[in-house]
């Protein structure tokens, strides 16, 4: 009996049971489809996050202000700003694996354009920002020495602002008003695209740091030098924990802090949160490989119910083939080809449904669609695997059978 | 020239809980190529056992069972399948035909183990069925076919591979009369041709159709009668003549 033969016996046998082949296969097709569903799926949002990731910069540091604590109340973070112009100019002199320290404040305001209004987000900061964050100006120039010094009434707009307030017109030379203060727009931003967040990160409007506390962000912050953030981009090849803890120190010393007082800042680190998330997404596919996992062991598990009731059903048949010169071994392989059949096709249709479902969810999440040929080759041999594990007990057991016994099996 | 099949002092006992049942006890028997024998007795008579043995479906307890001169009681369960798909030809009562199949792939069925190439098979599996008067119904499935047919094809299929020998096992035993005379004739037919045929049946109108009749009880031979079969299709013909 060539294998060949082999093979069109079992798909006939398979086929005589149809809608019992069909509901058999029903495990291995889910479990491979999950399997296959989920590594396409987190392949693609993973490769999103990473692209992400590399848009903010893998090497930036943020420095915010932190916890206060004022006659033992903990105010909340941001409540007041323990940060300088001087600490991240400390920061980008005295640490010599940082490349910028770049000053930031943050506000929000309504912008007016002739006829309409944008209500978005305004950074202040200095030339060295743009730096820090490898965001090209896409139109126009960057801030002079001068505007930046003496706070010149200037702005650089997000590719979403200026779009929402110019449309197709070239925004150059126009006039915006932030807070009833006119800028001139000098020129239009690269684009960023969303944070990891899911913020857009177009959507802001750049003025110098100077002009952002004279004249935008209100008088209170005038008076002081405090900012909202310090961007710190670390030197290509340095390690950002060291530099992280080489600026811890530094601050400490700077705000003059007792050994046992607690940090007045908070240091983060975009690769750790990006670490973070690529964790809790390692934890997410673990959970599911489980899920996938047992959903093959109880597919596994029916084709061996399955294939030990086919036994009992074709008691009489295994003895008629012995009987006419079937070997035990051509009993077993052809109920070990059987099983293989029936767990290879279910692996096969699961495959194409979780490279269906991961198309339809990937479409409806506007993520990226990710596959891996491996994971294919390796759920469709995977399943081929269950099929010889839980097809080998009832084919051994089917070439065990005494011909005589079968032979008179009803 | 040695006996086709040959059995001395053969015993198959079983063991059925605490009770050991004596199914065949010291048979020494001989039986020539080209005859057609008869082996009959009641049930529990030790006829079916019997033929299980020489058929090497089953192994003796004790005893020697040779087959063209080769010992079988020592050999493997494999070497066992092997002569059974190639010098013996098994016929049921209830045909035991492969639903699944045609006439023709049920009689493709013993070429399939014996490794022959599809087309080999295909040639002699229309041959066969051409032995029985069958080619018509090559396509068909076993439930298409009436009971007679069914049986034709199971003689085809233990045909097929130019067996020693045809083991029949009540082969008349689920068709009506007429039916069972056709059968009958065939076996004749073939016997004449140089088969080998040995039929296990309780039915005296069957044995009328041997040249040899063997009756066993309680596992032991009883007697062992040579006689002038009548002849099947000439039976048939007057049956017919009748209607």
């Amino acid at each position: 009996m060539t294998f060949l033969d082999a093979i069109f016996a079992s798909l006939s046998a398979l086929r005589a049971n149809a809608l019992r082949s069909i509901l058999t296969m029903l495990g291995i097709v889910i479990g491979v489809a999950a399997v296959v569903a989920m590594t396409a799926v987190g392949g693609g949002a993973r490769e999103q996050v990473n692209q992400q990731i590399k848009s903010l910069g893998a090497n930036l540091i943020q420095i915010v202000p932190g916890n206060v604590t004022s006659s033992g109340v903990r105010m909340g973070s941001g409540q007041s700003s323990m940060l300088t112009d001087d600490d991240a100019r400390a920061v980008v002199t005295e640490v010599p694996s940082v490349q910028v320290a770049a000053p930031v404040v943050r506000g929000a305001a309504q912008i007016v354009a002739g006829g309409t209004n944008w209500s978005t987000g305004i950074l202040g900061v200095m030339s060295d920002f743009f730096e820090a964050r490898d965001w090209p100006i896409d139109q126009g120039r960057d801030f002079t020495t001068d505007e930046s010094q003496r706070g010149g009434q200037v702005a650089l707009l997000g590719q979403t602002v200026a779009r929402q307030l110019f449309g197709e017109i070239d925004p150059i030379g126009e006039q915006i008003r932030i807070r009833n203060v006119p800028f001139e727009v000098i020129g239009v931003m690269g684009r960023k695209g969303q944070t990891v967040f899911g913020s857009d990160q177009d959507d802001v409007v750049f003025v110098p740091l100077q002009t952002a506390r004279q004249r935008v962000l209100g008088a209170n912050r005038a008076k002081n030098r405090s900012v909202n953030q310090i961007t710190v981009k670390v030197r290509d090849g340095e390690v950002l924990s060291v530099a992280e803890s080489e600026i811890r120190a530094l601050l400490r010393q700077r705000h003059r802090l007792r050994e046992d007082a607690e940090d007045d800042f908070q240091i983060r680190n975009l690769a750790e949160i990006s670490a973070t998330r690529e964790q809790s997404a390692r934890t997410l596919a673990m959970l599911l490989a489980a899920v996938a996992g047992v959903s093959l062991v109880v597919g596994g598990i029916g084709i061996m119910n399955i294939m030990l009731v086919s036994v009992t059903e074709r008691t009489r048949e295994i003895g008629v083939r012995m009987a006419v010169g079937a070997r035990p071994v051509d009993v077993l392989g052809q109920f070990l080809i059987e099983a293989v059949t029936l767990a290879l096709i279910g692996g096969i249709l699961g495959v194409i449904l979780g490279l269906s479902a991961a198309r339809i969810i990937a479409g409806a999440a506007g993520w990226p669609m990710l596959i891996d040929p491996n994971i294919v080759v390796i759920a469709v041999v995977f399943s081929g695997l269950v099929g010889i594990a839980s097809g080998l007990y009832p084919a051994i057991r089917a070439s065990r059978l005494d011909p005589v016994t079968a032979l008179r099996a009803g | 020239m040695q006996p086709l099949i040959q059995t001395e002092s053969l015993t198959r006992t079983y063991r059925m809980g605490t009770e050991t049942v004596r199914a065949l006890v010291d048979v020494a028997l001989s039986i020539e190529a080209g005859e057609c024998v008869a082996v009959m007795g009641p049930s529990g008579s030790g006829k079916s056992t019997f033929m299980n043995l020489i058929g090497c479906l089953d192994r003796p307890t004790s005893g020697s069972y040779r087959l063209e001169g080769v010992e079988t009681s020592t050999l493997s369960a494999n070497e066992l399948a092997r002569i059974r798909n190639r010098r013996i030809g098994f016929v049921f009562q209830q045909f035991n035909l492969l639903q699944r199949s045609t006439a023709l792939g049920n009689v493709e069925l013993p070429m399939l183990y014996a490794g022959l190439p599809p087309r080999v098979r295909h040639e002699k599996a229309l041959v066969a069925l051409e032995r029985v008067g069958l080619t018509q119904r090559k396509g068909h499935l076993p439930l298409e076919l009436s009971g007679g047919q069914q049986q034709r094809v199971a003689i085809a299929r233990a045909l097929v591979n130019d067996p020693a020998v045809l083991l029949a096992d009540e082969p008349t035993g689920a068709l009506d009369s007429v039916t069972s005379l056709e059968i009958m004739a065939l076996f004749q037919a073939l016997n004449r041709q140089g088969a080998t045929v040995v039929l296990v049946t309780h039915e005296e109108e069957v044995a009328r159709y041997a040249g040899r009749v063997i009756r066993f009880r309680d596992g032991r031979v009883l007697s062992d009668v040579r006689q002038s079969p009548r002849d099947a299709a000439a039976d048939l013909a007057d049956q017919q003549k009748a209607a």
